[in-house]
């Protein structure tokens, strides 16, 4: 049996059924364990790097700079000043005698320089610690630039990703509503919480163009200053990756009446159902029928790809661990669709309500996991035997050492893995993986190869 | 799109655009990494922690463990101290090191905690089971650079585990050296001990990443591999006849502080990288009772004849290099050797020594060059396009300049991320600079045959 670390027993869980679990989740790691999970600024950067016409400066010492520089997709259409990293790169003196003077030139020069439409200015950890007024830095180089400066509460120490976002949002909130919202669609929306990491972003508005939606603001994926400050004259909200992106649809909602419509455009099912959703929201029969029309189109090219991976992939076992949830209950079902069967499943930052909906989603028997670590991971992925992990950077080489299969479903994807056509790169990829002949050299596959046979043996 | 560099040259004071260096505490993590049955721990927020393990990973292919107190905002303003008497009670309970190794974070640092206070107190409260160590690194962010870290977390293996040994060796044991092997992937130092103990010397190293970083697939995660130099090793530096420090930025402290608790005479070296740093480094292991064998004569004039072999497509070649300071030398003083001109040399490390140092291996060819630490990335960009080069070194982050001034570019140092191979085939040694040399040569002729017009494009070279 999988030793489960003390203090973290209800934060694992089997799919029963029917029956209710309690997760004691939402919780901050223990000290001392090896977690798999981020800090704030993490997700502070993580929701703001794709504006791609923005300057994004990180106020702290290096490192914060440097890891968060380039390091995942956040693919632009046009301007690609996001993709530097800009530090004030902190010393001791700055420590000792404060950073505002550091922080207030650079931003003054990189302005000048680089012409950008608004700035960030991410508070790392230890800028609280030496009272450096990071705010009223920024509002003396917002009226001497004139364009917005904003600062973004993201120390550290704050928590996981999930404070990060709501800094993220409150600083997004800073410049919806600043510009002017006329001319838009009565059917238009705002796309939020799409990163647009290998180019999501553009099936998806492609998708929205065809149905007749005008979008407004992609906020998240190849983001533009300049539609964010529009974005409140959208009809509604799309929420994908609810986790990052709530508190800002909801932040709209209460302040200029936009509704929000949560939608996962991850797999077949969840990608139609999104689309409809939209449509319904409009009432428009017209925009339905194309809806209709569109889904069929796209289902029909995408489905000869998912029967064909399919062969390769029926009665396969994945186990899934990623940030969200709400992805977690996509790729359930998309692993599904390819006949596989999903014996793990688990997230940094689900909520209770999350994995009552993923126990009563897969099979019996299935472990539910919140906020895990590389032991843990590694007994369930070895005792459920396990033919593909899909989950994130830290899980690759995981599942590697362990002889298994692997799909980047984070940030370090390289196929659009959203949208119909989404689910063929998806299908193509797990199947690349699971069916590559390497795995037979592994040791775990030779013995599970010999036990095989013996069984075919004594059978006989 | 992606260049947004412009040609003359900035003037900045407050700002590091592109980094060329990284934070202390993930050179800590490394350096840790290469003790066996060592946890790494970080205290300080889960972040920093995640960031390292994430970055180590992409480099070397391998999970990697480790630690972190998981700062609240609490332990922000009351300080780290409940965190860290917690996050060793977990490390024990559940992961069962023989070592922790803690180093600080910024804001531990910015904060004040008294590592050693604290650990004493985890003592007291018996949270570290007999026989089980706990050492620790100062390593703020703010200060130096991750080879700082680095070598701060050596320093400290020394610090708490090297002791005078008087009893004198017996005549039949083997000589014993010590050696620093600097911030240099598993595959370097697993060459780096092949070529000492074909000498006929006992080597200690530390750290040791081999065994640790480059394990062979399994079928089976292993939390501590096999690798990695032990407390018991560590405890008998004093041993050696000398301990030799690869490289001045990432391994003279440690050296030095084995020297002052032990006894034992340091060597300060150039990484072994090219033919003039492995040459010294033998001799080394030479005047310290090493023997160099026939083997490693015939590898040194294998080296040898492949550059005589392929000079004529060197010599001249302007070359830009980049990345930490002990490989920059080293390279350096390689690609002098090859008849190269190196014309740019940035690294992102702090030290008044870099300057002096390529100074003098660049010799009469040092009045054209640029030379910079404490650099970034968009300064070299900058001296590229004022003059542009033949050939690009250094870790993955040049790949932005290469593609944006079309330049060839091998990569080496740390980190390679979008690469594979490196923690198994070293860059020391005489197969080493084998391997170096022919990847540079690739480069160069890869880029011959791209722009030669067709009736220059020839098979022979």
């Amino acid at each position: 049996m999988v030793k489960v670390l003390a203090g973290r027993a209800r934060q694992v869980a089997r799919a029963g059924s029917g029956a209710t679990i309690e997760m004691d989740c939402e919780k901050q790691s223990v000290s001392g364990s090896v977690s798999q999970r981020a800090c704030t600024f993490c997700g502070s950067r993580v929701v703001l790097y794709p504006i791609a016409d923005a300057l994004h400066l990180v106020h702290g010492p290096i490192g914060c700079a440097v890891y968060t520089w380039d390091i995942r997709g956040a693919l632009s259409s046009g301007p690609e000043l996001h993709r530097l990293s800009f530090s004030t790169d902190l010393r001791e003196r700055h420590v000792i005698f404060g950073g505002e003077r550091q922080l207030e030139e650079s931003l003054l020069e990189l302005i000048e320089r680089h012409s950008p439409r608004a700035a960030f200015v991410y508070v790392t950890c230890i800028i609280g610690v030496i009272g450096d007024d990071v705010n009223a830095i920024c509002r003396v180089v917002a009226e001497r630039t004139g364009i917005p400066v904003i600062p973004v509460q993201s120390e550290g120490f704050q928590g996981s990703k999930k404070q990060g976002y709501d800094a993220a949002c409150t600083a997004l909130m800073s410049l919806v509503g600043t510009g002017e919202a006329t001319g838009i669609s009565a059917h238009s929306v705002n796309i939020l919480g799409d990163f647009n990491l290998a180019g999501e972003i553009w099936i998806i508005t492609e998708y929205l163009r065809r149905m007749g939606v005008e979008v407004v603001a992609n906020i998240t994926g190849d983001g533009r200053v300049d539609d964010i400050r529009r974005a409140h004259g959208a009809a509604l909200n799309l929420v994908q990756c609810s986790g990052s992106t709530t508190a800002l649809a909801l932040a709209m909602q209460k302040k200029y009446g936009i509704p929000y419509q949560n939608v996962s455009y991850f797999g077949i099912d969840d990608m139609a159902a999104a689309l409809y959703a939209i449509a319904e929201h409009f009432k428009d029969p017209t925009m339905l029928a194309r809806t209709r029309e569109l889904v069929a189109e796209e289902i029909a090219a995408v489905l000869p790809v998912v029967q064909e991976c399919r062969a390769g992939l029926e009665g396969k076992r994945a186990a899934i661990y990623v940030g969200g949830a709400f992805k977690a209950i996509s790729l359930v079902k998309a692993l599904r669709l390819l006949g596989m069967r999903t014996v793990l499943v688990g997230s940094q930052t689900g909520s209770p309500d999350d994995y009552q909906y993923l126990a009563e989603l897969c099979d019996p028997g299935t472990v539910i996991v919140d906020d895990s670590n590389p032991a843990e991971l590694s007994s369930f992925l070895a005792e459920e035997q396990v033919d593909l992990f899909v989950g994130g950077v830290k899980e690759r080489p995981l599942a590697y050492k362990l002889g298994v299969a692997f799909c980047d479903h984070n940030h370090e994807r390289k196929l659009p893995l959203e949208g119909f056509v989404g689910m063929a790169n998806f299908a193509r990829e797990v199947k690349a993986s699971v069916c590559s002949p390497v795995w037979q050299f592994a040791p775990r596959h030779q013995v599970r190869a010999v036990q095989e046979q013996t069984c075919q043996e004594v059978a006989r | 799109m992606l260049d947004h560099t412009p040609l003359p040259l900035a003037e900045r004071s407050a700002l590091t655009i592109n980094p060329a260096k990284t934070c202390q505490p993930i050179g800590a993590m490394y350096a840790a990494l290469g003790i066996h049955r060592c946890l790494p721990y970080s205290h300080g927020s889960q972040g920093c922690c995640s960031y390292h393990r994430s970055h180590l990973s992409r480099h070397f292919k391998e999970p990697v463990m480790a630690a972190t107190s998981s700062f609240t905002e609490g332990s922000s303003v009351f300080g780290g101290q409940p965190n860290l008497l917690e996050g060793l009670n977990t490390v024990f309970t559940v992961y069962k090191p023989d070592v922790v190794a803690v180093h600080t974070t910024c804001l531990s640092e910015t904060i004040g905690d008294d590592i050693p206070q604290i650990v004493g107190e985890a003592r007291r409260q018996s949270i570290i089971p007999e026989g089980k160590y706990v050492i620790h690194a100062n390593t703020p962010s703010y200060v130096g650079s991750h080879v700082v870290g680095f070598s701060n977390m050596c320093t400290s293996m020394a610090s708490y585990f090297a002791e005078r040994i008087e009893t004198k060796p017996r005549s039949t044991d083997r000589r014993q050296v010590n050696i620093v092997p600097g911030f240099v992937d598993p595959s370097d130092m697993r060459e780096v001990r092949r070529l000492t103990e074909a000498t006929g010397l006992a080597v200690t190293m530390f750290p040791d990443t081999a065994g640790v970083l480059d394990t062979p697939q399994t079928g089976h995660h292993v939390f501590y591999p096999e690798g990695g130099v032990t407390v018991e090793e560590l405890k008998n530096l004093g041993r050696g006849v000398a301990t030799l420090a690869l490289g001045y930025w990432a391994s003279r402290d440690a050296a030095v502080e084995v020297e002052n608790r032990a006894d034992v005479p340091r060597e300060i070296l150039d990484l072994p990288i090219g033919i003039g740093g492995t040459d010294r480094f033998l001799k080394t292991l030479a005047f310290r009772g090493g023997q160099i064998p026939k083997a490693l004569e015939y590898e040194r004039g294998q080296l040898v004849d492949l550059m005589v072999d392929t000079q004529q497509h060197f010599y001249g070649k302007k070359v830009a290099i980049f990345g930490d300071p002990d490989h920059i030398l080293a390279l350096t003083e390689f690609c002098h050797d090859l008849g190269m001109v190196p014309v740019h040399l940035l690294t992102g490390t702090p030290g008044k020594r870099f300057a002096k140092e390529a100074t003098r291996i660049l010799g009469p060819k040092a009045a054209g060059a640029n030379i910079q630490a404490k650099g970034d990335l968009f300064l070299l960009h900058q001296w590229i396009k004022n003059e542009p080069v033949d050939l690009l070194l250094g870790n993955t982050y040049g790949k932005h300049i290469a593609r944006a001034e079309d330049i060839p570019f091998v990569r080496v140092g740390w980190p390679i991320l979008d690469r594979a191979g490196h923690t198994l085939l070293p860059t020391v040694g005489y197969n080493g600079a084998v391997r170096l040399l022919s990847r540079m040569l690739d480069a160069l002729l890869d880029r011959r045959d791209r722009d030669a017009p067709e009736h220059e494009f020839e098979l022979v070279l």
